[in-house]
């Protein structure tokens, strides 16, 4: 470098400098993305949204109409996904980072992530063969099952991530004290890691709560409130979805609404996520 | 004592109880009976993961069977769509898919990479925190709102501002011909490049930040410009890059609701990007609900099937390149 003239270290500065910029307005762009997409839905969302669009159910074009049996569906499809998915994410995670080290955990290990790159419309074309199309129905069951495949890759691996960063000297305290290993994982590294199983199963939530793809042909939709895990059930994103590329200007607004109400809870549960890791690590 | 004939020889009874013990000991350490019970369960949900994954294949398999047995290979190449005539050819769903994911990666790569070299090599901590989150954040808008957002926003502004002057600048090329209506293979790729940013983004942070520092070190006292290094580390990192492209490639091939929401799902091969095209994802999610009769839906079913099949290659390649670059160093190692 010794030997590069004034004019070539001034091309080497300016490539460095230009390249610099290209980066940072990169970033900048991104997040300029993002701003104008959530500031869009803000707007749009805000001039329509009220306390009865919240409460109503759908109704014919120019009478109005709601998604408070959207709201519902859609909390009881997360919970319905939740209570099936989480237990058997966490207990995967667990035997992975337990027991995971031979040829069979590794297998999991591997099927684990090749579920994670399922599409989740695959998802979707799976619980229907094994569910819709056995009871001829579509089924709040089915919008159940749907989900919980999509969030147990998700909390397995951050579970049993989770678990390793447990300290081995915690285990070897415990074991040392004659407990066995079942009331060591269970009673003592296991809620070593919550905070972070926590968080894992709170992100898992967050992502399946903005699925359309594989609600719709299992759970499918409805018009009307449902309490009824064995009928249709409305969502949020399959309402949004079909006030969307609806040609009324009315229901767009609906659209755009029912979306404000989706991302509130989306970025609530990514930002309490953000802050409690913060405090974490 | 007269040994009886039933009660076994102490050797055997030693034998046996051996034999129990280790079986014991192969299913945990301690010995406990608590613990066996906990390894069965915590296996068997381990095994029901496999069963779930393997009866995806079966049961998509199986249930595309009628298709596979009527149209052979030439479901593949097969380019007429025609449920009335019971005609399935899921060509222009692949050319669909293909070039929907091809626009993307040319925009979203050289992005990401920029987002990410600005986190990892340039930006002060403070700064990269916030940022990283920002983008990340891009990943948590679901597909129906980037949908919603592509119809009503993004569409219109392509149809004005964007393909207008691609056209005339380059239009001479077959890829800008046709009629402009900001619903297309173009919007569709630029939506699919918004979203698979932050995933390519977040791997390639990952990946930099695994290239060890002495690399940096190395480079700057030898005289290097800041870029000059992070060029020294990007060449380091190359196939962990390959890795995070491919994933995002993965990615947008299994994309549904954002891109059948923008496409114009049209089951046609145009040379042009501008008109409406159709892909394997959103062909069934248009049609699933509709598909009437026993070899419509297993023709959904099948293309369902491929598309399996191909992400799972996609993601495999994607992962060994990535794991390549980042082993030995912790999976959650973030350069913030």
């Amino acid at each position: 470098m010794q030997a590069s003239t004034p004019r070539r270290r001034n091309s080497r500065r300016t490539v460095n400098a230009v390249m610099t910029t290209l980066t940072a307005a990169c970033a900048f762009f991104a997040v300029s993305i993002l701003v104008v997409i959530l500031g869009y839905i803000a707007m749009r969302g805000l001039t329509s949204i009220n306390l009865q669009f919240l409460i109503d159910t759908p109704k014919p074009v120019g009478e109005g109409g709601g998604i408070g049996n959207a709201i519902v569906g859609s909390l009881v499809l997360l919970a319905l996904g939740s209570v099936i998915g989480l237990p058997l994410g966490i207990a995967a995670g667990i035997y992975l980072a337990e027991f995971g080290d031979g040829w069979f955990g590794k297998t999991v290990r591997f099927v684990t992530d090749t579920l994670t790159g399922v599409p989740s419309i695959v998802i979707g074309v799976f619980v229907y063969t094994i569910i819709v199309l056995p009871q001829k129905q579509f089924s709040t069951w089915a919008g159940g099952v749907a989900l919980a495949l999509i969030m147990i890759p998700i909390v397995t691996r951050t579970t049993e991530e989770m678990i390793r960063l447990v300290p081995t000297s915690l285990r070897e305290g415990a074991l040392a004290l004659g407990a066995p290993q079942w009331r060591v994982t269970l009673g003592v590294v296991l809620p070593a890691a919550s905070t972070g199983i926590a968080t894992g199963c709170m992100l898992a939530i967050a992502r399946v709560s903005g699925e359309t793809a594989p609600l719709l042909f299992t759970a499918f939709g409805s018009r009307f409130y449902n309490y009824y895990l064995d009928e249709p059930m409305a969502s949020l994103t399959v309402q949004i979805y079909n006030y969307a590329i609806s040609p009324y200007d009315e229901w767009h607004a609906l659209a755009w609404a029912a979306t404000l109400v989706l991302m509130t809870l989306i970025l609530v549960i990514n930002i309490t996520v953000r802050i409690f890791t913060r405090k974490k690590f | 004592m007269n040994p009886q004939p039933n009660t076994p020889t102490p050797a055997a009874e030693y034998g046996a109880l051996a034999r129990r013990r280790s079986f014991r000991r192969s299913l945990s350490a301690t010995g406990s009976t608590g613990d066996a019970v906990f390894r069965v369960l915590l296996l068997s949900v381990a095994l029901l993961i496999l069963l779930i994954v393997s009866s995806m294949v079966v049961a998509m398999a199986h249930n595309s069977m009628p298709s596979i047995r009527e149209f052979g290979f030439s479901f593949l190449w097969g380019s007429n769509w025609d449920p009335v005539k019971g005609e399935f050819g899921a060509l222009p769903f692949i050319y669909g898919t293909i070039v929907s994911s091809l626009i993307a990666l040319v925009i979203a790569v050289p992005l990401s990479l920029g987002v990410a070299i600005f986190l990892v090599e340039q930006a002060p901590a403070r700064l990269a925190r916030p940022i990283a989150f920002l983008v990340e954040l891009l990943a948590a808008i679901p597909s129906v709102v980037y949908g919603l957002w592509g119809i009503f926003v993004l569409a219109p502004v392509m149809r004005e501002w964007v393909e207008p002057p691609l056209q005339r600048s380059l239009g001479f090329l077959p890829l800008f011909q046709g009629t402009i209506t900001g619903i297309g293979l173009f919007t569709g790729g630029v939506i699919l490049a918004i979203m698979i940013t932050p995933i390519i983004s977040a791997v390639v942070r990952d990946v930099l930040a695994a290239v060890p520092v002495s690399q940096r070190e190395a480079a700057l006292a030898l005289g290097a410009t800041k870029w000059e290094t992070t060029r020294v580390v990007l060449a380091n990192a190359a196939s962990g890059i390959a890795g995070a492209i491919i994933l995002g490639l993965g990615r947008a091939i299994g994309e549904t609701m954002a891109v059948t929401m923008v496409i114009g799902n049209r089951p046609q091969i145009s040379a042009s990007l501008f008109e409406p095209s159709y892909t394997i994802a959103s062909v069934i999610a248009n049609e699933f609900t509709e598909a009437t009769g026993d070899l419509y839906l297993s023709a959904l079913v099948e293309i369902g099937l491929i598309l399996f099949l191909v992400t799972f290659i996609v993601n495999g390649i994607a992962k060994l390149l990535v794991w390549s670059v980042t082993r030995g160093t912790s999976g959650t190692a973030r350069a913030t």
